[in-house]
């Protein structure tokens, strides 16, 4: 099974339409099938925050936006998430490889990685978790949420999923 | 001429328009000098405008985006000046009200008060078109000039702000009825 094909497709069929993104060595392979695809608008930004002021405005013009990003990327979008999304009601999806946890070999890493998690709790958003292929199909679920919701979810890609 | 000022004239040539306004000072002194349903007011995020703006402008391609900001936002978020001109939107006009201050924090000074030139940075970012003004009658013609395209409009003014009321409404209120100008 192809890992990042399997991502492609669950959030093809969620109805993402729109996605920004900062890359990451993890993301590198579904980045590749989005560019190549073209099926779903893809614009890189230059820091995680700026993401989500355009996913806003997208969402406002009628767009199902997610930002596809590194877990150092949360750091940078507090503000937004709290100040923007949560102020008005406005969901997005975000999308985050998981560095700085189990089998990272860069300690750099490890400080923003190990707060992750219970940084997502203190935020109040939804987080799922996908660490094994068959939670892949969770991303349409999560998407769902968010919509119901009207509040930015976290989606959280774990090495694991890769094997590597 | 002062901020308020520039919005004023800004207000003028208006017609359906999507405008996505700074927080603060910007804001509160549009909303009470037009307010329409097409008037997005950002309460918090400072620097997003523009990407807000720039999101709105590649979902709703047959309407005009303007998108009013400060310098000191502009500054926060540079790196949204690249994203905008690369991807060159054609209905997207960045109008930066340069007041070289940060207005609502009580006009502490920004670097536009020293060297640093907006007009160069977004030239260098790729925009289609740069406009510097720096006269209250030029901002009509200059504004009306612009076609289709991705523009950035520069107008320098003094600091200072008007004294004008808060604005009353919630941002979930100022959102539902944005969404719903857009169905128009």
């Amino acid at each position: 099974m192809n890992i990042d094909s399997e991502l492609y497709k669950s959030i093809k069929n969620s109805g993402i339409n729109l996605i920004l993104s900062v890359p990451c060595i993890m993301l590198k392979g579904l980045l590749e099938i989005i560019e190549v695809k073209k099926e779903i608008q893809h614009i890189p930004v230059t820091r995680e925050e700026e993401g989500v002021g355009i996913a806003a405005g997208a969402y406002l013009g009628g767009k199902i936006p997610a930002i596809l990003m590194q877990n150092s990327g949360l750091g940078n979008s507090i503000n937004a998430i709290k100040s923007l999304l949560e102020l008005y009601k406005i969901p997005v999806i975000f999308i985050m490889s998981h560095r700085g946890a189990k089998g990272e070999k860069i300690i750099a890493q490890m400080p923003m990685g190990q707060i992750t998690i219970d940084l997502l709790k203190l935020l109040t958003l939804e987080t799922y978790v996908l660490n094994s292929p068959e939670k892949i199909k969770n991303i349409i679920t999560a998407v769902n949420e968010a919509k119901k919701t009207k509040k930015p979810v976290a989606v959280i890609l774990k090495r694991t999923l890769w094997r590597i | 001429m002062k901020r308020y000022d520039a919005l004023k004239e800004i207000a003028k040539i208006l017609t359906n328009e999507l405008i996505v306004c700074n927080l603060g000072d910007p804001s509160r002194e549009f909303y009470n000098i037009k307010d329409r349903f097409e008037n997005f007011y950002m309460m918090g995020s400072m620097g997003l405008s523009s990407s807000i703006a720039f999101g709105l402008a590649i979902s709703q391609l047959e309407r005009k985006v303007f998108c009013i900001d400060g310098d000191g936002s502009i500054l926060m978020n540079l790196g949204s000046l690249s994203t905008i001109a690369n991807n060159k939107p054609k209905n997207f006009t960045l109008i930066v009200v340069d007041n070289s201050s940060y207005g609502s924090t009580g006009n502490q000074k920004t670097y536009t008060s020293n060297k640093t030139r907006l007009e160069v940075i977004a030239e260098g970012s790729g925009f289609e078109s740069i406009t510097v003004i720096d006269k209250e009658d030029e901002i009509i013609p200059k504004l009306s000039d612009l076609g289709l395209g991705c523009h950035f409009v520069l107008i320098k003014t003094m600091p200072g702000k008007a004294q004008v009321k808060n604005i009353p409404l919630h941002p979930e209120k100022i959102k539902s009825r944005f969404i719903k100008a857009l169905s128009k």
